[in-house]
């Protein structure tokens, strides 16, 4: 049975549990629902939730763990002398797992089973078959190696019947258990209340998961680098060059550094830009400007980085080339820093703005009026009264703008270019931790090297420092708000 | 004694002394600041917004070259039975023939001065695609055969882009792929009208190409892509980011495990997506073993990553139903689940809805976990319908831009532009949808 089909019928079980447990009440006390401690749907409701939620659950289960036990022991079947030259274990078993899926395909097609048997037997002409079918192998197929499949394939049927039986069994059983349950005193609402709450507290820890999955997925990932690579050299060395062949330097300063650099260089841009848009919409703009100017800049905060990417490659790279780099003889590439760092900038600008705004407003009308009474002009007000008591604030919002920069990826990648170095030179392409994480991770899907480990180290100092900054920016707004309220 | 002022002057009411005019003139200076600044993001908006649109606006054009093609029986059917798997044995190059011929003789009737140019260059100013695209649509209709077909054949990419402005005479010069004196001809076959532009359907429905072929690279995956992973993230997200907020808004004591869920929602909308994509790669990939490319990975990991905004939106919207219409229906007798479920959630909807187009379109834009878990791969064929679709190899828009931007022939860079403006025009319809809502059942208690 198809796991479509499974759920389908495991729906229609529930929807027959609805009927018959409502049902089921009203007969009980003969029609006169008042009789009841529920209303007649939660008795329907108790059926329906212990027939589909237990069976359900089980099949998630299932089918998360079924193909990790399938594939040990399947790989355990592969021998050393059937990992060709040149090839690897993971390599065999996407091999394994191609037959696998073409040999479902020709029985699809309506090959009967015995054929099938037959040719696993005979490697070659399995291989003629499936590339007829549309599934073309690179390598020829050891019998070996078609044995495994056809053994794969077997232990996914078999894991499959015996989910089918389980779940259904599950379900008729809390079926049958709740519907014996069902009388006038059976208090229904509140079991399908304590239900709903608990699945409700499932939904709110999915955030309390999807943390933990990352530190987990991190941590373990960084530990298998560390154990290949030593933990001092990544830390201490100052050059960054991966071979793929091995024997690489993998220093994570000339990475911090571009990363740094290229965040400084947008704040740069960004702070005093948003901070004084900030304090002219709250203090200055009429209410016509700020209900036009505001949107406008928060339209800024709404577009897609791959934007921003694309406008710094295409458009502000080759400018600021041209009319400065070339000129000024810094140099002759158009990613460089300056270019990534002003674009985040501006990407940055609504950031800062939105969040200063918000706090300036917060600050009490009386400590302006106090200050226009002895006689400041309004910027003076802005400058000595506004301004500092609205300080931690803002504070707060530069420092998650610059937890901002140092996470962004796209306008980095398309920007600054690839190259890890330690210069001071705006104008030179350099690098950051998010663009080695990219380019350490497309294209190669195995995961027993340093150069690919290297980015999940990457990724646990780039997260740490993140959280750091973003603790420390709620920590300093969350204190300052608490002066006025 | 009177007042002096610093120049040692008798203060008048109508002439303001020199401290007050300094103080007036900073005042001015600070208040141009602040124009200066709201003008100069706005500025930065009408740049990006004009960079993006003057580079890509193109890519909705192409270039055709319109031709009579005599579909002839004896060529491509040999048997005449019509007979579906012995048509498919012409392969392309047999079509491609056909349409040689098929363009030398048009150029000679309408009088086009080739120069003398080879065969095999006059192909040349055709699309590599043309051939397969004659055969896509014989195949699909075999009632064509035998009589003549009126074809519009894509031009090469260099010959769109000459009429684009982007190639130019001496660019071809240097280019290996074009010559000036093919853009010459083209030149003379635009003059006798045979080279046509018009809109480009298929920049929105076909399928990536390859390196060698711009002009045929198209948006259907990756917008076929982006639908299904936008499916999964609002089947996932809205249930669960509404079922979170109600317990931790509603039903939550405030205690140590609720702190610490609200604390980590705000961390989790923090956190860099490049993180997310991490996650993706060793949870769903390594260790579950769900297929690379595949939507259903891309529209898990972009659910987690949009939950905390709905969320957050979620309990604003919750926050903003007054407490009175939980007590009227605690009055008369309701429990505290119904209360919820029956009163408050109906009245928040709008908002929450609000809230997830918000986050939906986020989540569309995002792009770098999507490179991460393979969305970069270079795919040719459609996904299939869901839910088996939902684990077939895909793209995604904003994927699909970044590839383009790493391929080396400019057009592509055209593509990419045009690919941001697809991307923007559905990020606005969300946008505005969102706006319209808000509008609409905004309500003040």
């Amino acid at each position: 049975m198809t796991v479509g089909l499974l759920s389908l019928v495991l729906l229609g079980l529930a929807a027959l549990g609805f009927i018959m447990g409502r049902q089921r009440a009203v007969l009980s006390v003969k029609g006169d629902t008042r009789e009841l401690h529920s209303l007649p749907t939660y008795y329907g409701a108790t059926v329906a939730l212990f027939t589909a939620v237990p069976a359900f659950a089980l099949m998630l289960v299932w089918l998360l763990v079924q193909p990790v036990l399938i594939e040990a022991h399947v790989t355990g079947m592969i021998l050393p002398e059937d990992i060709g030259a040149g090839s690897t274990r993971d390599l065999v078993m996407s091999d394994v797992r191609r037959i696998a899926g073409g040999v479902d395909v020709l029985v699809a097609r309506g090959t009967p089973e015995d054929e099938v048997a037959r040719l696993v037997a005979d490697p070659a002409a399995l291989k003629t078959r499936l590339a007829d079918a549309g599934v073309a192998l690179a390598a020829d197929v050891s019998p070996h190696v078609a044995e495994a499949a056809a053994v794969y394939r077997a232990e996914v049927a078999t894991g499959r019947g015996w989910l089918s039986v389980s779940a259904l069994g599950l379900a008729v059983a809390g079926f049958l258990l709740a519907a014996m349950r069902v009388t006038p005193a059976f208090r229904a609402r509140n079991v399908v209340e304590g239900f709903v709450k608990v699945l409700l507290i499932g939904a709110s820890s999915v955030a309390i998961l999807t943390t933990l999955g990352i530190i987990l997925s991190l941590v373990f990932e960084s530990w298998h680098f560390f154990r290949l690579y030593p933990a001092k050299d990544f830390f201490f060395s100052l050059t960054w060059a991966p071979k793929f062949g091995g024997g690489s330097d993998l220093g994570i300063w000339p990475l911090l550094w571009g990363t740094l650099y290229v965040s400084f260089i947008a704040l740069v841009v960004a702070v005093p830009v948003g901070l004084m848009a900030a304090i002219y919409l709250s203090e200055y703009a009429s209410g016509r400007v700020r209900s036009v100017a505001k949107p406008a800049l928060e339209i800024l905060a709404g577009i897609p980085s791959i934007v921003y990417g694309l406008f710094a490659l295409m458009t502000v790279g080759p400018f600021l080339r041209d009319w400065f780099a070339q000129p000024l003889g810094l140099g002759e590439s158009s990613s460089s820093v300056m270019t990534a760092g002003v674009v985040m900038g501006i990407m940055l600008i609504p950031y800062v703005s939105s969040l200063s705004d918000d706090i300036i407003n917060a600050v009490p009308q009386a400590l302006r009026d106090g200050s226009y009474a002895i006689g400041a002009t309004q910027s003076e007000t802005v400058k000595q009264v506004v301004f500092p008591a609205a300080l931690p604030g803002i504070v707060g919002a530069v420092l998650m703008a610059a937890s901002r920069a140092i996470g962004e990826t796209m306008i980095v990648v398309l920007g600054a270019g690839a190259a890890a170095k330690l210069s001071l030179n705006p104008f030179e392409a350099m690098t950051t931790v998010t663009v080695k994480i990219v380019s350490q991770l497309t294209g190669d899907t195995e995961f027993a090297s340093p150069e690919t480990l290297v980015a999940f180290a990457l990724g646990l100092t780039l997260f740490v420092f993140t959280l750091g900054l973003n603790v420390l920016a709620l920590a300093i707004v969350r204190k300052y708000r608490e002066q006025y309220e | 004694m009177t007042a002096v002022d610093f120049e040692g002057r008798k203060p008048s009411l109508l002439e303001p002394d020199a401290r007050t005019k300094a103080r007036n003139a900073a005042e001015k200076r600070f208040r141009m600041l602040g124009v200066a600044a709201v003008g100069l993001g706005m500025l930065a908006l009408v740049f990006l917004l004009a960079s993006v649109l003057g580079n890509g606006l193109s890519s909705f054009r192409q270039t055709h070259i319109e031709m009579a093609i005599p579909l002839d029986e004896a060529k491509l059917d040999k048997s005449g039975a019509r007979d579906l798997a012995a048509m498919a044995k012409v392969t392309t190059v047999g079509y491609g023939k056909l349409i040689e011929g098929a363009l030398q003789k048009m150029l000679e009737d309408r009088g086009v001065d080739t120069g003398g140019m080879k065969p095999k260059d006059l192909m040349g100013l055709l699309s590599k695609e043309a051939a397969a695209d004659l055969r896509d649509t014989v195949l699909a209709n075999p009632d064509l055969i035998g009589t003549t077909l009126t074809f519009n054949a894509m031009a090469n990419g260099r010959v769109d882009g000459y009429f684009k402005g982007r190639v130019t005479m001496e660019s071809a010069a240097r280019d290996s792929n074009i010559s000036p004196e093919q853009l010459v001809v083209a030149q003379r076959m635009a003059d006798a009208g045979v080279i046509k532009t018009g809109f480009n359907w298929k920049f929105l429905t076909n399928p990536d190409a390859s390196e060698l072929r711009p002009e045929s690279a198209g948006l259907g995956v990756a917008i076929l892509g982006s639908a299904y992973m936008m499916m999964i993230v609002l089947v996932l997200s809205l249930p669960i980011g509404v079922a979170a907020s109600i317990y931790l808004e509603e039903l939550a004591p405030k205690n140590r495990w609720t702190d610490l869920i609200e604390i980590n929602i705000a961390n989790l909308a923090a956190v860099p997506s490049i993180v997310f994509g991490i996650l993706a790669l060793a949870l769903f990939i390594n260790f579950l073993g769900l297929p690379q490319s595949a939507p259903i990975v891309g529209g898990l990991v972009l659910t987690l990553m949009t939950l905390p905004t709905i969320i957050i939106a979620t309990r604003a919207s919750l926050k903003a139903v007054p407490p009175s219409i939980r007590d009227a229906a605690l009055g008369v007798g309701a429990s505290k689940m119904q209360s919820i479920f029956h009163h408050v959630l109906p009245l928040a909807m709008p908002g929450i809805l609000t809230g997830t187009i918000l986050g939906l379109a986020r989540a569309l834009g995002e792009s770098a976990p999507l490179l991460l878990i393979g969305m970069v791969a270079f795919v040719k064929d459609y996904p299939s319908s869901p839910p088996e679709g939902f684990f077939d190899p895909a793209s995604a828009l904003p994927v699909q831009v970044y590839s383009w931007t790493q391929r080396a022939d400019p057009a592509f860079a055209e593509r990419a532009s045009g690919a941001i403006i697809v991307l923007l025009v559905f990020l606005l319809t969300m946008n505005a949808v969102a706006i319209i809502l808000r509008r609409r059942f905004e309500r003040r208690w």
